[in-house]
């Protein structure tokens, strides 16, 4: 390990991205169980400060480091071959405790992998343990999760943001080189912005769902939380392709998405929405998101202003669809057949009251009743039919919006990360912190976080918002402005 | 007061796809609990469905046959309710755009069965079905058995075109027999492939507001359908006419007790909160799909119907009878090729085999007797062999052993005697023995006389042990008698 330490520049290990890290695994300076064991210590060292993780899994990574090392020699060559990642614990891992950061699944052994798992497993990565998350993804500040808060490395007394918020805290305090995340509101890319990493969310449909557990189907996707544009597509190709499993994955090849990173962006129209710079938007943080948009046109995009007049829309659409999606996802935690069950049920209408009232934490009931309520008879036309129409605008905003332009542009999250319980006793405060990513998902299209300054040393987040499949043009953007910028590169760590 | 019945069926049929509606495993009845219930039966978290093109083929088939229009787009909903067989939540189902929609039937009732009715179809829809519950063996707990979860049904909805228990049944005879025909089920409803629910109202002869409906549940048999239907009936009746309201609700048929009983009233119904799927995507079936299905269309009941009318000259009764089911109009018309007798074929297929049928409670795939084995029998009548009453105890030997009817003849002897001259010394033996009806049938008027033969060739048949040629013993016996 103290080898592994001096390679590369003098850079230590942890710092290094995974273009390096794979270049020293190439080149035998490192071999994967090195890097393993490496990282499984720094976890073992740090995690204890961060809580980011809920399940480390050092024999299994150990063993799955071996056999890539052994790829390696055969001379087989992969992007991820022997890279240690972590998995949201939202993800199904054969054997491994699956818990979505919920009581009621503290017990559950998932019996198959989660296709993203299994993908890459086949790549070859190496993993080491299921990261930290708001209970069943229901949350923007990882304070719901049933295994304790997750703590931001930049200042661990405010939060990392959620639901994600363990796959960011790690990657961020350098525990492990690349995690997986999922976003159904903004899950990736505000924990990304609020932990100062580069998070993409990819279009509904790009990344297979299945194994992946349900929050709300139309919306739940999953990708990649890294440290850069350039690792998040190297990630990305391996977690990306059309499922038969899941019906909503697209039947559609996948580019190289590392192809085009290293062209210019001077061919590129990119929209700045008025509604995005409202007096919601922190004005310190309105300023260096501005100045995030004055290096991309120095780079040589073209600003535009667009509309998207139903912005303000989004969040009321969301707490109605989400909620109701998830009111009939979660109905499977009956305590029949796996995860919780309370202790000497009376009778079948008492095991399903208590099950389901010991088994979750208050958010995600507050959800299921919200859920429900929305969908009942004599409200579903006022609320979920209604929903589903602004919806409809919403994805019509945006349509319009990439008629004039290629990419849009603007702050992820309203604020730098918040303090511990500053906003849990107020839900719609916290569901406010979603105001500029909820919409990408109600659109379905692709939407990434990269680092874009600071302000009283906590992370900014830029958010880019790219056409349906066109993850492309955003990690373009993206890497160019890494290149031209180093925020990504600030870590909270030696 | 005069009441007027009126009664609409919803009705569940299992589809014999090979694997479940919305995963890989296996749909076969009978195997152990659980061992046909995969992650996605058992609702583990993190499964998605797929949804199984066969069953979509097989509700369009349908839809086909029953003269619908098949709903180009087709949304699966989410029924949410909470039950240990249903490990989801939510039952899978259609509701807004089901994928068979208006469409209708011809059935026919009555002594003759030549009655002719138009039963409207409002809708047929795709949806799985639950697992299973068994309440018994478990020392006050409930076992849930999960292989049935996610078996594709389509559920057809009448409309309340129905007057009374008998063409409730018509109608479901002529659902079962088109679901048997295209081969989308196995319809055996023993072993619950083809299940119905009756929406049974009544109101004064004449209005034509419809009363207050039960729904009354669990009819897994025709005969079941129309007592509890009959029973249900009444009881609405004397409800009424005792000055009561019949309750909207849901009841149960117990087939013991042959009464119907509440099970929930509207009040206590779930709110299901119905969605669109949101992990299903709308399916939309191309217009190619529907007419290469509709190229591979099997002939279907009213048209074989119409067809043996024509092609083998039989009444109506008789070829509505014959394509109840589709093996047994194959037997009959394999039967009717063999022995080229039609009549006489329907009459043994309908008289004597489909006796037979019930009696050993068979299947008729089952039978003992081949069309082949019947045609051959049937040939040996018609080329006088045998009689008609010797066939039917060479019939009853091949039930048993399965031989071949030539065989049979051989071994016990009973080649019919239609030597005139045998026949001749046994008329005289009679004639000898009979002297007092013999003045009797000289001193009769001539036309008393034919009941009075009877009596000679029933005679002439006993000592000859049957084998005598009945048309050879009536020429002789005229003559004789003269």
């Amino acid at each position: 390990m103290n080898k592994a330490k001096a390679m590369s520049n003098n850079q230590a290990l942890h710092q290094l991205s995974l273009c390096a890290l794979r270049e020293g695994l190439d080149s035998k300076q490192f071999s994967s169980r090195e890097l393993t064991e490496y990282f499984l210590s720094r976890i073992d060292q740090h995690d204890g400060e961060y809580n980011s993780f809920i399940t480390v899994t050092p024999e299994p990574a150990l063993a799955a480091a071996d056999a890539a090392d052994r790829r390696i020699a055969s001379g087989e060559q992969n992007a991820l071959l022997g890279i240690p990642m972590a998995q949201k614990d939202i993800f199904c891992t054969q054997g491994v405790r699956t818990s979505c950061g919920s009581k009621m699944l503290d017990n559950f052994l998932p019996p198959y992998d989660a296709t993203v798992v299994a993908q890459m497993q086949q790549a070859g990565a190496v993993t080491l343990g299921k990261t930290n998350m708001d209970e069943f993804a229901m949350g923007s500040s990882n304070e719901t999760s049933f295994y304790g808060k997750v703590k931001n490395p930049w200042d661990t007394n405010t939060v990392p943001g959620g639901s994600s918020g363990g796959s960011a805290a790690a990657v961020a305090a350098r525990l492990v080189p690349a995690a997986t995340g999922t976003d159904t509101g903004g899950s990736i890319r505000q924990p990304a912005a609020l932990c100062g990493i580069t998070g993409l969310k990819p279009t509904y449909g790009r990344v297979s769902r299945y194994g992946m557990i349900a929050f709300a189907s139309s919306l739940d996707q999953g990708g990649p939380m890294t440290r850069s544009a350039e690792d998040a597509a190297l990630m990305l190709n391996a977690m990306a392709g059309h499922d038969p499993r899941d019906s909503t994955s697209a039947a559609l090849s996948c580019p190289d998405f590392c192809d085009g990173l290293e062209q210019d962006i001077r061919d590129l129209r990119i929209g700045v929405p008025k509604e995005y710079f409202d007096d919601r938007l922190d004005s310190e943080m309105a300023g260096a998101v501005r100045e995030a948009l004055t290096e991309l046109e120095k780079l040589g995009a073209t600003l535009v202003d667009v509309e998207l007049p139903n912005s303000a829309l989004s969040v009321p659409a969301y707490y109605v669809i989400a909620p109701a999606e998830a009111s009939s996802n979660l109905s499977r935690f009956d305590g029949v057949r796996y995860g919780y069950r309370c202790e000497d049920p009376q009778d079948l209408e008492d095991m399903y009251t208590r099950t389901r009232s010991e088994g979750f934490g208050d958010e995600v009931k507050r959800r299921i009743l919200v859920g429900a309520y929305a969908l009942s008879a004599g409200y579903y036309d006022a609320y979920y039919r209604k929903a589903q129409q602004v919806r409809r605008l919403i994805k019509d905003d945006f349509d319009r919006a990439f008629e004039k332009v290629d990419v849009i542009a603007g702050p992820t999250c309203p604020s730098p990360a918040f303090r511990f319980g500053e906003k849990q006793s107020d839900p719609v405060a916290m569901y406010l912190e979603d105001i500029y990513t909820i919409a990408v998902n109600l659109a379905g299209l692709p939407g990434m976080s990269v680092p874009a300054g600071m302000i009283n040393n906590m992370p900014v987040g830029l958010q880019l918002i790219g056409k349906h499949f066109d993850e492309a043009t955003i990690l373009r953007v993206a890497h160019q402005y890494q290149r031209a910028t180093d925020w990504h590169t600030r870590s909270p760590v030696e | 007061m005069q009441w007027e019945t009126v009664i609409g069926l919803e009705v569940h049929v299992q589809l014999a796809t090979k694997s479940k509606i919305f995963s890989g495993s296996s749909t076969a009845f009978g195997a152990p609990p659980n061992t046909q219930a995969n992650a996605v039966d058992l609702a583990l978290p993190g499964t998605l469905p797929v949804a199984n093109e066969q069953a979509f083929h097989s509700a369009i088939l349908f839809g086909l046959a029953v003269n619908a229009e098949i709903e180009r787009r087709s949304v699966f909903e989410r029924k949410n309710y909470f039950y240990p067989d249903l490990p989801k939540g939510y039952q899978t189902t259609q509701l807004a755009a089901p994928i068979v929609g208006e469409g209708s039937i011809e059935i026919n009732t009555g002594t003759d069965n030549q009655t002719s009715r138009h039963i409207r179809i409002h809708h047929a829809h795709l949806e799985e079905d639950a697992g299973k519950s068994l309440h018994e063996d478990f020392h006050g707990m409930s076992g849930i058995d999960l292989n049935r979860a996610g078996t594709p049904l389509i559920e057809i909805v009448s409309e309340p075109d129905m007057r009374n228990a008998e063409e409730a049944v018509a109608y479901l005879k002529k659902i079962h027999a088109i679901v048997t025909y295209l081969g989308i089920s196995d319809g055996d409803m023993s072993q619950g492939s083809l299940r119905c629910d009756a929406n049974v109202s009544v109101r004064p002869m004449g209005s034509d507001t419809l009363g207050t409906r039960t729904e009354t549940k669990n009819l897994n048999s025709f005969r079941f359908i129309e007592k509890a239907i009959n029973v249900e009936v009444a009881r609405q009746i004397d409800l009424i006419e005792d000055g009561g309201e019949v309750v909207q609700e849901t009841r149960l048929y117990d087939s013991d007790k042959n009464e119907t009983r509440s099970m929930r009233s509207k009040e206590e119904a779930n709110d299901y909160r119905y969605f669109p799927c949101p992990d299903l995507l709308p399916v939309v079936i191309e217009q190619k799909t529907i007419e290469s299905l509709r190229q591979k269309m099997p002939e279907l009941p009213d048209q074989k119907r119409a067809r043996f009318e024509t092609q083998y000259e039989l009444s109506g009764y008789d070829a509505s009878l014959l394509c109840e089911s589709r093996e047994l109009a194959d037997y009959f018309e394999q039967v009717a090729e063999n022995c080229g007798d039609a009549k006489l074929a329907a009459n043994w297929v309908m008289g004597e085999l489909s006796a037979y049928l019930n009696k050993e409670n068979l299947f008729i795939s089952q039978s003992q007797v081949s069309a082949a084995a019947l045609g051959q029998l049937i040939s040996r009548i018609d080329d006088q062999t045998i009689s008609g009453k010797i066939a039917k105890k060479v019939f009853e030997s091949m039930c048993e052993s399965g031989d071949e009817p030539d065989k049979i003849i051989a071994q016990q002897g009973l080649k019919q005697v239609s030597d005139s001259g045998a026949i001749e010394a046994m008329v005289q033996e009679v004639i000898d023995n009979s002297e007092a009806q013999v003045l009797q049938y000289l001193a009769a008027e001539p036309d008393k006389r034919k009941k009075l033969l009877g009596y000679f060739v029933g005679q002439v048949m006993k000592v000859s042990k049957g084998q005598a040629n009945p048309g050879e013993v009536n020429r002789i016996l005229a003559e004789k008698l003269k």
